[in-house]
């Protein structure tokens, strides 16, 4: 431990940061801007940061647009998440080979560089730790991911606003992140940034930079800014949504929303905490060669639910339903927490905008009866 | 084991899924070890008159010859696989379908009545049994290569039915629709061409014809939304798949 664990900072702006983390061996990924929109790709200096950019979101509807000022870290999540580089979209898992008797497994190495997370938000943190639950969970533990994890710094931006999609305050994870982050920056209302540091990996960092401490004024201006953006937050989840969604399976909402949605999967590949995947197997045309590959996959895939004799769920009303149900009540009983963390993504990306915390108060609002089971459209 | 005898056909089609077959240069003499080409004329002058296991079936059914020739094909054939959009839903030909061929003909040729057409173009399943569709305009490489290793290891071949939109999002590619307001086809189009034209910043055309459990008409109410009229959004659905039932039914709809 050293002397700067736990304590606070201030740091004229994120360049001496990145520059750190670069001289001490980590690899970092951050926010860009590519193809208008904020995305996640490898930084080698804070230049590569898009300062001065600001986005507009809405139901199906996402426009970044240059803010006027040159604050750092005024937009919000964009189409990507962290899972991109923890829970790749393709991942080989072993090949195989045939010989005169059989066959050789060759098992996939994972090589994960050190790699710092730059710009983590607080309902990022939120979701990664619920991956964490998922992946590396005890006896069935995903090696890969598990090193991955161990690989991972995670420098969060504490936010300045909201977007009106975003609804974390309701969810209870941001828009400031309390832990979970090794260190983590709050843009200043009037410039400069207060630097928490919330392990001795970040402190080994912090070591190498010349950062002020900060006093207690600096703080109370750190809580205001995220104060600012909890206050600007249009979207909300009911709290007893859980129990609400159980009772309500065959309520006519389903129907509604199923008439809207294409079932194209945008809302469960763009959320941060969807985790769902598919086992493929590849061979060349001798087939002495094949390779195994993990590959994201959705609930409203057809192929995800194919068991003997055909897939369960074929309608749109009940993949929508699925994904509803799991997100915000099964998961409780799954992963004792909801499978949601109010980023919003799955609103502005579902291309007809179909928005979960409006589904969400529709079953508020007229409660259903206790469902009947044997009922149910499949 | 003797080596599968594969047969390629032609019907009414501009040649491009045949030329994709001839396009896997890096695979084709491992392919050519492993089946026996029996018909393929771009390929080989060599004809063989069957029966075939594999026969690969491009182009669409435009005349009452052709309808005959297909029905001899199939009995010819154990596993009859249709490639490209032309085989799979009629192809751009099919355009045919929402109007009055007679009226073409008289109006392009000189003697329309040389001309001996029917009045639809038709995917080969509409006439015969068909074992396995390969989809686009043209047909993927890498999903034709992955048809026929599966066909010669015994297995179904992995051709996921999911959107387009699964592959933007596995590729990291920015959504064109949410991001820029660009008219997208790709949430009710299979995937297959390995996200094309959104990541190179393109609304999707539609190659691959409709994913499963499609649903255009909710995608033609955000089209709307974006500015697409009436009339755009009925020639927005009629392309390559314009034959395809859930695009003919949804163009229809905006006539
Ligand atoms: S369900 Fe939607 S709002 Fe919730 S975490 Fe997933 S993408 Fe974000
Ligand atoms: S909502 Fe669907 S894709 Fe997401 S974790 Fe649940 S079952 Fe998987
Ligand atoms: S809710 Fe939206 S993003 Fe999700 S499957 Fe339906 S249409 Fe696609
Ligand atoms: S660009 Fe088109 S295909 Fe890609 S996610 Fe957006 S709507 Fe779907």
């Amino acid at each position: 431990m050293t002397a700067r664990t736990g304590g606070s900072f201030i740091l004229d702006d994120p360049a001496p940061l990145v520059d750190a983390l670069r001289a001490d061996g980590w690899r970092v990924i951050g926010p860009r801007e590519g193809d208008g929109a904020i995305v996640y790709d490898e930084i080698e200096t804070a230049a590569d940061l898009p300062r001065g950019f600001v986005d507009e979101q809405d139901g199906g509807h996402y426009r970044l647009r240059e803010s006027g000022n040159d604050r750092w870290f005024d937009y919000v999540v964009g189409p990507q998440n962290w899972k991109k580089w923890l829970f790749p979209a393709r991942q080989k898992l072993w090949s195989a080979t045939r010989t005169a008797d059989g066959f050789d497994i060759d098992p996939e190495k994972v090589e994960f560089p050190k790699t710092a997370l730059f710009g983590t938000r607080a309902c990022e943190i939120a979701a990664i730790e619920i991956q964490d639950r998922v992946f590396d969970n005890g006896d069935f533990a995903d090696a890969g991911y598990r090193h991955r994890r161990e690989n991972t710094l995670i420098v969060a931006v504490q936010c300045a606003r909201s977007a009106p999609t975003c609804f974390c305050s309701s969810m209870n994870t941001g828009p400031r992140a309390e832990a979970g982050f090794d260190i983590a920056l709050t843009e200043l209302e009037d410039g400069g940034f207060f630097v928490e540091c919330g392990s001795d990996r970040g402190a080994e960092i912090l070591d190498r930079i010349d950062a002020t401490a900060a006093d207690a004024a600096a703080e109370e201006a750190a809580q205001a800014v995220t104060e600012q953006a909890a206050q600007m937050q249009m979207r909300s989840m009911p709290e007893n949504i859980a129990g609400l969604l159980k009772d309500s399976l065959d309520h006519p909402r389903w129907a509604e929303v199923a008439d809207r949605c294409l079932s194209c999967a945008n809302c469960t590949l763009a959320c941060p905490t969807c985790f769902c995947s598919d086992v493929e197997d590849v061979n060349d045309l001798s087939g002495d060669h094949t390779e195994r590959w993990r590959v994201w996959d959705s609930c409203f895939s057809l192929d995800f639910s194919y068991i003997h004799g055909g897939a369960v769920r074929r309608s749109t009303l009940s993949r929508y339903r699925q994904w509803m149900t799991h997100k915000l009540s099964s998961w409780h009983d799954q992963f004792d927490t909801s499978g949601c963390v109010g980023c919003g993504r799955c609103i502005t990306w579902c291309p007809v905008g179909i928005d979960i915390t409006e589904e969400a108060a529709a079953f508020a609002a007229e409660p259903a009866e206790p469902a009947d089971a044997g009922g149910l459209e499949t | 084991m003797a080596k599968l005898k594969l047969a390629v056909w032609k019907f009414a089609s501009c040649d491009g899924c045949q030329l994709t077959l001839l396009d896997c240069e890096d695979e084709l003499l491992e392919i050519a070890g492993a089946l026996e080409i029996a018909q393929f004329l771009e390929a080989t002058s060599a004809i063989d008159d069957g029966p075939y296991d594999i026969s690969l079936v491009e182009g669409s059914i435009t005349t009452a010859h052709d309808a005959e020739r297909i029905r001899a094909i199939r009995e010819k054939s154990k596993v009859l696989i249709t490639i490209g959009a032309c085989a799979t839903a009629g192809g751009i030909q099919s355009l045919r379908n929402f109007a009055d061929v007679e009226a073409f003909t008289s109006a392009v040729y000189a003697h329309p009545d040389f001309i001996s057409t029917l009045k639809t173009s038709t995917a080969i399943s509409d006439h015969v049994t068909v074992d396995f569709e390969l989809r686009g305009c043209p047909v993927s490489k890498h999903q034709l290569l992955e048809l026929i290793t599966a066909t010669l290891a015994g297995r179904m071949p992995r051709v996921p039915k999911v959107s387009q939109c699964t592959e933007c999002k596995l590729n990291g590619t920015v959504c064109v629709m949410v991001a820029k307001g660009t008219p997208c086809l790709g949430p009710v189009t299979q995937a297959g061409c390995g996200n094309l034209c959104p990541a190179h910043g393109r609304g999707c055309y539609g190659c691959f014809g409709p994913k499963e459990n499609p649903n255009p008409q909710a995608l033609s109410a955000q089209l709307a939304d974006l500015g697409m009229a009436s009339r755009e959004l009925r020639d927005f659905y009629r392309t390559f798949n314009a034959g395809a039932p859930a695009f003919a039914e949804e163009s229809k709809s905006h006539e």
